[in-house]
């Protein structure tokens, strides 16, 4: 099963965030990758640097960041493992670092399944 | 959580005690510890060092408990003091480096020479995948005793062999590391000839095979043939989500819509490939793989390099000479460069033995034929690749075609 992890910020200290947490991230990350469930993962930049296409009241608009949402969102990664169980155990070692080294941050990840080849098997 | 670290505990287990059903029960006994024990303390820090640190004093109360302690312990190289080290120490031993280290000794014990096949798949996926041995069951369509009897005759095996658990010596390495890739590759094939509608857990072999390729290429980075291995599995995995219509019917490679490909598998086996390339000559695995990449990388079908396929096929047939490579070498050049050249070749393997019965060669000949304008050969070619096939969606397949190349022009 692939799952998408989201991560967002909604509390952040000022300043950079701390050595140890980037690098009990990192090991994180090679742990994940060494286990063969980490597919792919990068950090994202602010919304400021991105943009947003929407559609409302049958009007097309094309707005610059940054969004307005209090959550920015920081990173994503895809993961495949083999229940749901493995993947909340995998987002909340991540979770966890943060609350851990980085004191008075706050934030939250959102875990969803990616429909696979499996959601379209046709019905035997 | 007992999914991410089970096969670590059980590894580091095995080094500790050197037997391998031992080090499973000694995991599953400190798992139910942790049942018991987490919901009122709390989930430790490091859960899969606790479990490691548990099992290991169990072990040690085990062992101290027979008469046969001193000798036990002489034998597993623990001493008293063990006890008495601050758990401190041991939470930092069970958490460096042996791990990987752990982890690959228990790989190659699983997939021992000394074991038969069906011995090392089973003992693989129940230690290293935590399948359960009803699991592996469903996915072998063999009955839950078998599974059963084939894990515990292969501990059996390794105990009455008094096979060690270690790392193969540098002069056994290529055999021991060739057994292993087969295991997995063994693994991959049976769920990728799954077909849709058959249970989940056949499919998702693929992903337990995928899953074991990935920790191999962490824990010996330097071996181009386990990443190629792992290319190659990537990149086939990739057409999974392609190669079945909604009914059912297989679609074959050159009429499956690549946008269905799943583009990050391509990404990651292209990837895997370019590594397996850096390290060295591509062995049997990797030359796979560069096959199956020339697909990958071609978004339209007649984007395709198919000089570079017949090329790559050339070298796989000269280090592991098969009637099989030869007819898809066959094909190859039948693209690369027309359908005589690709006849020549096909023709040749008409009186191979291994490819009696193979519906595969006369419907290679048929499209060939087909292609050259020799209709009524192709039907007949088709008609009997219909004949020799058991799969009955590919009998469609071929009858279908053998209709479409009897009608031949200025016929009714």
């Amino acid at each position: 099963m692939r799952y998408l992890v989201t991560f967002k910020a909604t509390a952040q200290p000022a300043g950079p965030p701390p050595a140890d947490l980037m690098e009990a991230i990192f090991k994180l990350g090679q742990e994940a990758t060494e286990a063969g469930v980490m597919l792919d993962n990068s950090g994202l930049a602010p919304s400021s640097e991105g943009a947003r296409v929407e559609v409302s009241g049958g009007r097309l608009t094309v707005s610059d960041g940054p969004f307005a949402e209090a959550k920015e969102l920081i990173s994503y990664a895809l993961y495949e493992v083999r229940s749901k169980e493995e993947i909340v155990e995998w987002t909340t070692r991540f979770v966890k670092l943060h609350r851990d080294l980085w004191p008075g941050w706050e934030g939250e990840s959102d875990i969803l399944r990616l429909f696979g080849p499996e959601d379209f098997a046709p019905s035997a | 959580m007992w999914r991410i670290e089970s096969a670590r505990v059980i590894a580091a287990l095995a080094r500790m005690v050197n037997d391998i059903g031992l080090a499973e029960e000694l995991a599953q006994d400190a798992l139910v510890a942790a049942l018991e024990e987490w919901p009122r303390k709390g989930v430790p820090d490091n859960p899969g060092a606790w479990l490691t640190l548990t099992a290991k004093h169990r072990a040690i109360d085990q062992f101290r408990r027979r008469d046969t302690y001193q000798r036990k312990l002489q034998e597993i190289g623990l001493d008293q003091e063990l006890r008495q080290e601050s758990a401190e120490a041991e939470l930092d031993d069970a958490l460096d480096d042996h791990i990987g280290d752990d982890l690959l000794r228990l790989i190659f014990t699983a997939c021992h020479p000394a074991l038969p096949v069906e011995g090392r798949l089973a003992l693989t996926l129940r230690l290293l995948g935590n399948l359960t041995t009803a699991e592996i069951a469903r996915a072998f369509l063999v009955p839950e005793p078998t599974v059963g009897q084939r894990i515990s005759r292969a501990k059996r095996t390794l105990a009455d062999k008094k096979i060690p658990i270690e790392l193969p010596p540098p002069a056994e390495l290529p055999a021991r590391l060739a057994s292993l890739l087969e295991v997995i590759y063994l693994i991959f094939n049976e769920g990728y000839a799954a077909t849709a509608g058959d249970d989940w857990i056949r499919p998702s072999l693929c992903q337990e095979a995928m899953r074991l390729g990935r920790v191999l290429a962490g824990l010996m980075p330097e071996e181009p043939e386990v990443h190629g291995l792992l290319a190659l599995m990537e990149i086939q995995s990739s057409r999974l989500p392609a190669r079945t219509a909604p009914d059912g019917r297989p679609i074959l490679l050159l009429d499956q819509d690549r946008s269905r490909w799943d583009r990050l598998l391509i990404r990651r086996g292209l990837a895997a490939l370019r590594r397996a390339e850096e390290l060295g000559t591509l062995g049997p695995y990797g030359l796979q793989a560069a096959i199956a990449a020339c697909h990958a990388r071609a978004l339209t079908p007649e984007a395709t390099d198919w000089e570079r396929m017949a090329a790559l096929y050339r070298l796989l047939a000269h280090l592991t000479p098969s009637p099989i490579v030869e007819l898809n070498r066959a094909v190859a050049v039948g693209m690369a460069y027309g359908p005589a050249r690709g006849l020549e070749i096909a023709d040749s393997l008409r009186d191979e033995r291994a490819l009696q019965g193979y519906a595969q060669l006369p419907a290679v000949r048929g499209d060939l034929l087909a292609r050259l304008g020799r209709a009524e050969e192709a039907s007949a070619e088709f008609r009997r690749a219909a004949e020799l096939t058991r799969n009955a969606r590919e009998r469609d397949l071929f009858l279908e075609r053998a209709a479409a190349g009897s009608v031949t022009p200025g016929r009714p």
